[in-house]
């Protein structure tokens, strides 16, 4: 081997010189692949087929070829490509143009054969880390491919008890609406009282959301409400929700919308906004909010608001829930199980938040107003992954700028989490997202390995 | 009606985005301009008192006396070496010195005798050397005439306009004198401006007979000819920091340098009006008696005195080799420094940083420099790294040295003004920062907020800010980590005309006396500190926004905030030909445009324009979304690797051209007529230029006002008897023509002069630094006599050694009958060098019959070549002969 690579470097000199290069065996930079192209002391043809050569110009630090195949070990063409064979580790090529420049590019050193650079051997050392790291997303892979399958099946099911609600909602509204209307009336008559019951209601507030919660099974609420528990997602653990449903004191976007249309009372409407900031949207949110809240009847004030929400949640739910049928979860609904969530990172400065198929926000740790960083948008990965990329935007506007928008770039994992944040342009922000929801079928980690160990 | 909408809105939008003029002074809102300009000619009333006459071996002396207020000023008169003279005006006996400008002069000018040649009661009359060179002082009214033989080559207060205000006391004044407004105090808009010593201004017209054509005064964004200033405001000289600049305009930009050029078939001359202090300039060309053309030039400055030097020529390059041996020449750039800029406002973090350096990479486009922008500091504490966004800078470093590449950091002027900031708490408690009015430090507004402003102008504070780039004390720096001061007009984002109080005070002068100057240190001492950390080893690289004549001494410039638009990109030719007109050759515009967001078309171009100027770097606001060079679509990113290929090619050109600029003082990127002096076609063209004799021509430009699909622009083609060759396609056109070039989005419209030695690089690699020992191929472009010239010039690429130890080749290439050879210009000289001559083309050749090699050895070897009969280029395969010895080949 030694004798070989003095030889070669003695070739390499002469060549500078005298333009006679004599080259041995398989001519350094082709891969096994390409070698019954270059067969020693034959003409050898461009594999473009543009010009033949004699074999002793291959690798001789002139480019006769074009496409560059004469000189795959040299740096003589700018379009040449260099084979490192990189045992212990994955080949590949490097542009030719990077042989001898000082620069070690590939982990076996052969790039750098006569430039004075001293390169290590890292092909063992990188061809382990790869394997490890690997057999770690492999394993990721695997269960959250399997947290997919779940994911999948949940969906199915939540997809069609979605279905059913709407048609019910649909029908119990008209009731509702007229119940307000009647209420309407008996609140006009009651305006004194309100603001003072409405503090009391605040303080309040706390202590009744226990209150109520226990009376929930004991407690026969009036027909409607009967209805909206018989519709609640049941199944999902209220406790894993709820615990979601603190860290999303603001999601409540669709609501405010909402009002516009139910006109509702600028008084209430910031109790309203109160309390549904306290309770978070989820539809289960709202049921639980609807429940407790509508306990007290006799205060009319009170019941009042309470059959508003009712209404207000009526309407909500079912745009919710038509809004909710209407997107593209994915092509098993697999990403369903994001919809209502929310998910925050902590950066020095700002807490990130990220709401799937709704919105991106930033709030400054130190005080100081949370920015809108995009409402969603669109799916939008390149064409043979559409699902790997969210796009949100339309948030606010940039001085002298676009108006903000957030890439959410989706990335197998186990956990459901945003991993990091950045803005890599003035109001473009980036977001890396893991979610078991992207993970494909795994490989089996043999033919992973294998596939990367070869040579 | 689509287009029509555009352009409506397109003129709208200019209107609001443009520059807050009402921010900036016209003349009538300049105290001192408004009251010059009021002036109109007529009789002086300056009369030389001849009886006071001295003449000494090396200048001359006459008192001057106003006729109004029998005021005395002192002129001086010196014969300088290299045909120029100086003329020096002051007070005889001022109130308290007037401020004379220090540091810009290399040295102080050697002289040569005068001597009388006749004199009487009316006039002296000097000689000038030579045969029939002549000074006239005619005494009753004073007037100067430069003459040679019969005719008037220049004449000074031959309108009257020079105006000398005395420094006075308040209270003490003559009688005769009456106050006018502004004198004392003047306000614009919020902010006072007190002068303790009263009105200071000077003025001084100068005639330009059979002068048509007048350059120079950088910086406006303007044409390369000067125009008629009359009924407009004068050019304006007074560096600011103007946001968002107009086009064609004269108004005063970032930098200032004093110096006009005027140019006829006959004669090309200079003036270089050596004053700091703010300073307007009226341009006014017509008819002169006896229907000669003439040009009149008036100069107004604030304070200071009058000390003009005028650079007689005749030449184009004499006036550059004169003006050099004033204020020197270009500083020999590191060679990488020359190669492809990545810069944007801001790369965000080493995450970033490393991102985008791999992007490089993986597109297979060449850079030598990424740089950052104020963002990678700790709160605008200059000298330190935001913690969380480049917590391990020597790493970052380390990885771009890994690649052989470098990085640039912002080092701005206006320092936070914060206890716990060492940079601060040195300054102010050695008393480095500049004054107010009242003695205190003074303070203003910017980035960092409220920020003092270290005075410069000493070179105690110099030396200490130098002391600040060892490694030892600019933390996380490393040898691989230059420099960009930004900012240093001064910009005071508070202060009148966002930039500093005039009564601000450095030491005993006023900041009124210093402002344009500013700049200058600032950029003096920090190359000073690059070259004190490698002690005294390395060529140090620094850019400025700021500049004063001499600034070529100390690095790179560049044209500042300009804004994606085809007009800047078209604007960025005669501003950069202006600066190199007055010896500063390293200079640049934002590629893409600063502000705004261009176009992939724009970006292109902008990057093919740029590709083909001294400082080529891509910049781009912090508002603006990101675009390096492959966000924009394979095609557009292949256009892009393209132009900067070309650029990495020609490095070993601009490098020798670099090399001559700092030996001879000779502009790099030249104006047409600079070149062809006799062809008026040529005096007005700033679209085209020559990379010293080579044009390239950017018509990316010329096409910049008709979008996407353009056929061909016209070019013109100079040198009657002259040939070009398309650098691309070999094809040869005849000079002296209007040529109309087919453009496509790819073309790049470059031609090399027949008669001309190019050597390139083809073989481009990741940086410059990778492409140190790769091989040479040469183009020897013919001329109709078939013969061509030229040079190599190799050494390190970035220490002091070859002037040190004379470690450098410098060969010249020359091809004449049939033979091209290489011989050593510099015999005393050597450098060991790994590069070979992989390949010579010959344009313009007829096919040979054999090709030899003769090598001093005294070896002889058979070459083999190909001829191609279309274009008539003879290409010699693989002569590989090393680049440093001599050796002849012989087309037989």
């Amino acid at each position: 081997m030694s004798c070989a690579l003095l030889l070669l470097l003695m070739s390499w000199a002469l060549a500078m010189r005298t333009g006679a290069a004599v080259e041995i065996q398989r001519p350094r930079g082709v891969p096994l692949s390409s070698e019954q192209f270059y067969e020693e002391n034959k003409p050898f043809t461009c594999l473009d087929g543009f010009s033949t050569i004699s074999f002793d110009r291959v690798n001789d630090d002139y480019c006769d070829c074009r496409d560059g195949s004469d000189e795959p070990g040299t740096a003589a063409c700018p379009n040449g490509s260099f084979h490192c064979t990189n045992a212990g580790f994955r080949p590949a090529f490097i542009p030719s143009s990077r042989i001898n420049d000082g620069i070690c590019d590939c982990c076996d050193t052969t790039d750098e054969y006569n430039s004075g650079a001293t390169c290590q051997n890292t092909c063992r050392e990188m061809g382990r880390k790869e394997r490890e790291s690997l057999q770690i997303m492999a394993e990721i892979t695997k269960e959250g491919f399997m947290l997919k399958q779940q994911l999948i099946h949940e969906a199915k099911r939540g997809q069609e008890d979605k279905q059913g609600k709407l048609t019910e909602l649909q029908g119990s509204k008209k009731d509702l609406e007229e119940k307000v209307e009647a209420l309407r009336t008996v609140k006009e008559t009651a305006e004194d009282p309100e603001k003072e019951a409405k503090e009391r209601h605040l303080k309040a507030w706390g202590e009744q959301k226990e209150l109520i919660r226990m009376e929930k099974d004991k407690t026969r609420m009036a027909e409607a409400f009967l209805e909206l528990d018989d519709d609640a997602d049941g199944y999902v653990s209220v406790a894993e929700l709820q615990s979601h449903l603190e860290l999303d004191p603001d999601s409540d976007g669709s609501l405010t919308e909402t009002e516009t249309q139910v006109r509702c009372l600028p008084s209430q409407e910031n109790n309203f906004y109160h309390t549904s900031k306290l309770q978070g949207c989820s539809p289960f949110g709202e049921i639980r909010r609807f429940e407790s809240k509508i306990g007290d009847l006799h205060d009319s004030c009170r019941s009042n608001e309470k059959v508003w929400a009712g209404g207000l949640w009526m309407t909500t739910g079912c745009m919710n829930l038509e809004k909710e049928i209407g997107f593209d979860f994915g092509p098993s609904a697999e990403f369903a199980y994001l919809y209502s969530q929310c998910y925050e990172l902590s950066t020095s400065e700002y807490i990130y938040r990220l709401c799937p198929f709704n919105r991106v926000s930033q709030k400054p740790k130190f005080g100081g107003s949370e920015t809108n960083l995009g409402l969603w948008g669109q799916w939008a990965g390149p064409e043979d992954s559409l699902y790997s990329v969210m796009k949100y935007d339309h948030g606010q506007g940039c001085w002298q700028g676009p108006n903000r928008s957030t890439t959410v770039k989706l990335t197998c994992g186990k956990e459901t989490v945003v991993t990091s944040t950045s803005e890599p342009s003035r109001c473009e922000y980036l977001m890396e997202f893991t979610t078991p929801a992207v993970c494909q079928e795994p490989a089996s980690l043999d033919e992973v390995l294998q596939g990367h160990t070869e040579l | 009606m689509c287009l029509y909408l555009v352009l409506v809105l397109s003129v709208f939008l200019s209107i609001i985005q443009a520059v807050d003029r009402s921010n900036f002074k016209t003349c009538d809102q300049s105290a001192f301009c408004s009251r010059q300009r009021a002036m109109k000619p007529g009789q002086s009333s300056y009369r030389a008192l001849l009886e006071t006459l001295e003449l000494s071996d090396s200048h001359l002396t006459v008192q001057l006396l106003n006729n109004n207020n029998k005021v005395l000023l002192l002129l001086e008169l010196y014969r300088l070496q290299g045909n120029m003279t100086r003329v020096k005006i002051n007070e005889l006996k001022p109130v308290k010195p007037r401020y004379e400008v220090p540091d810009v002069l290399i040295t102080d000018p050697p002289t040569e005798l005068m001597s009388v040649v006749a004199q009487d009661e009316h006039r002296v009359v000097l000689s000038l050397g030579g045969e029939d060179w002549r000074l006239i002082l005619s005494a009753q009214p004073f007037r100067l005439d430069i003459m040679e033989g019969p005719q008037v080559l220049l004449s000074l207060n031959s309108r009257g306009l020079l105006a000398f205000e005395q420094l006075r006391i308040q209270g003490e004044e003559a009688e005769e004198e009456v106050d006018q407004p502004g004198m004392w105090e003047e306000t614009f808009k919020t902010h006072a401006d007190t002068k303790p010593n009263g009105p200071s201004s000077i003025s001084l017209d100068f005639s330009l007979p059979g002068v048509e054509h007048v350059y120079g005064i950088p910086e406006h964004a303007d044409g390369l000819r000067l125009k008629n200033t009359d009924g407009g405001d004068p050019y304006r000289l007074y560096n600011l920091d103007v946001f968002q600049y107009e086009l064609f305009n004269p108004m005063a930009l970032y930098g200032a340098v004093p110096v006009l050029l005027s140019h006829n078939t006959h004669r090309t001359m200079g003036l270089f009006w050596l004053n700091a202090a703010e300073t307007w300039v009226d341009v006014s060309s017509g008819q002169g008696s006896s229907e000669v053309p003439q040009t009149d030039v008036r100069w107004i400055s604030e304070s200071g005195i009058i000390d003009v030097f005028i650079m007689l020529g005749p030449r184009p390059n004499d006036v550059f080799t004169q003006y050099a041996s004033l204020t020197g020449t270009q500083a020999f750039p590191p060679l990488s420094s020359l190669a492809y800029h990545q810069c944007r406002w801001n790369y965000n973090d080493q995450e970033d940083v490393s991102a985008v350096d791999q992007g490089f990479d993986e597109h297979d486009i060449p850079y030598d420099f990424i740089w950052l922008d104020i963002e990678h500091t700790d709160g605008k504490r200059y000298f330190t790294w935001d913690n969380n966004k480049f917590p391990q800078p020597k790493d970052m470093l380390q990885g771009l040295l890994d690649k052989r590449r470098k990085m640039v950091t912002i080092v701005d002027p206006h320092i936070k003004v914060d206890s716990s900031y060492k940079i601060h708490t040195e300054i102010r408690s050695r008393g480095y920062y500049i004054k107010n009015k009242d003695g205190g430090d003074y303070e203003g507004w910017c980035w960092p907020g409220n920020a003092g402003y270290p005075d410069f102008t000493n070179p105690e504070m110099r030396k200490w800010w130098a002391s600040m780039f060892a490694y030892g004390q600019y933390e996380g720096s490393m040898e691989n980590l230059y420099t960009w001061n930004d900012m240093n007009e001064p910009s005071v984002f508070n202060g009148p005309e966002v930039t500093m109080h005039k009564d601000a005070l450095h030491g005993p002068w006023e900041h009124r006396d210093v402002h344009n100057l500013y700049g200058f240190y600032v950029q003096m001492a920090t190359a000073e500190g690059q070259i004190q950390r490698s002690g005294g080893l390395e060529r140090p690289f620094v850019l400025t926004r700021a500049f004063f004549a001499g600034s070529q001494r100390y690095g790179a410039v560049w044209t500042g905030d300009n804004a994606a638009e085809w007009g800047h990109l078209k604007m960025s030719i005669p501003m950069c030909l202006s600066l190199g007109l007055v010896g500063i050759s390293f200079c640049g515009a934002d590629v893409g445009g600063f502000f705004k967001t261009p176009s992939a078309e724009l970006l292109v171009r902008w990057y093919q324009a740029g590709a083909y100027q001294p400082f080529f770097r891509a910049h781009a606001h912090l508002d603006t979304p990101r675009r390096e060079p492959w966000l924009f679509g394979p095609d557009n990113t292949a256009l892009i690797r393209e132009a900067v290929r070309q650029r990495y090619t020609l490095l070993p050109y601009w490098y020798l051209q670099f090399y001559h600029a700092q030996r001879t003082g000779q502009p790099v990127m030249r104006p047409l007529w600079v070149e062809y002096p006799e062809d008026i076609a040529t005096f007005s063209i700033d679209d085209e230029f020559l990379i010293a004799l080579q044009p390239g021509e950017d018509d990316a430009l010329a096409q910049t006002n008709s979008p996407p699909v353009s056929s061909g622009v016209t070019a013109y083609l100079p040198g009657n008897g002259e040939v070009w060759y398309d650098v691309h396609t070999f094809q040869r056109h005849d000079g002296a023509q209007n040529l109309s070039i087919p453009v496509t989005m790819s073309s790049i419209p470059v031609f090399q002069r027949g008669g001309s030695i190019i050597c390139r690089k083809n073989r481009v690699r990741r940086s410059s630094s990778c492409m140190e020992n790769d091989p040479y191929t040469l183009y020897v472009a013919l001329d109709s006599q078939g013969n061509a010239e030229g040079e190599l010039y190799i050494d390190d690429g970035h220490t002091f050694k070859h002037e040190t130890d004379k470690q450098f080749i410098h060969r010249r290439l020359s091809f004449t009958a049939n033979s091209l050879s290489s011989s050593d210009l510099s015999p005393d000289s050597q450098f060991p060098s790994a590069s070979w001559v992989e390949q010579v083309n010959i344009l313009g050749a007829q096919k040979p019959d054999a090709v030899t090699l003769t090598t001093t050895d005294g070896g002889e070897s058979s070459v083999e070549f190909a001829f191609d009969p279309d274009t008539a280029v003879l290409t010699l395969r693989k002569p590989g002969m090393n680049a440093g010895v001599n050796w002849t080949l012989h087309l037989r």
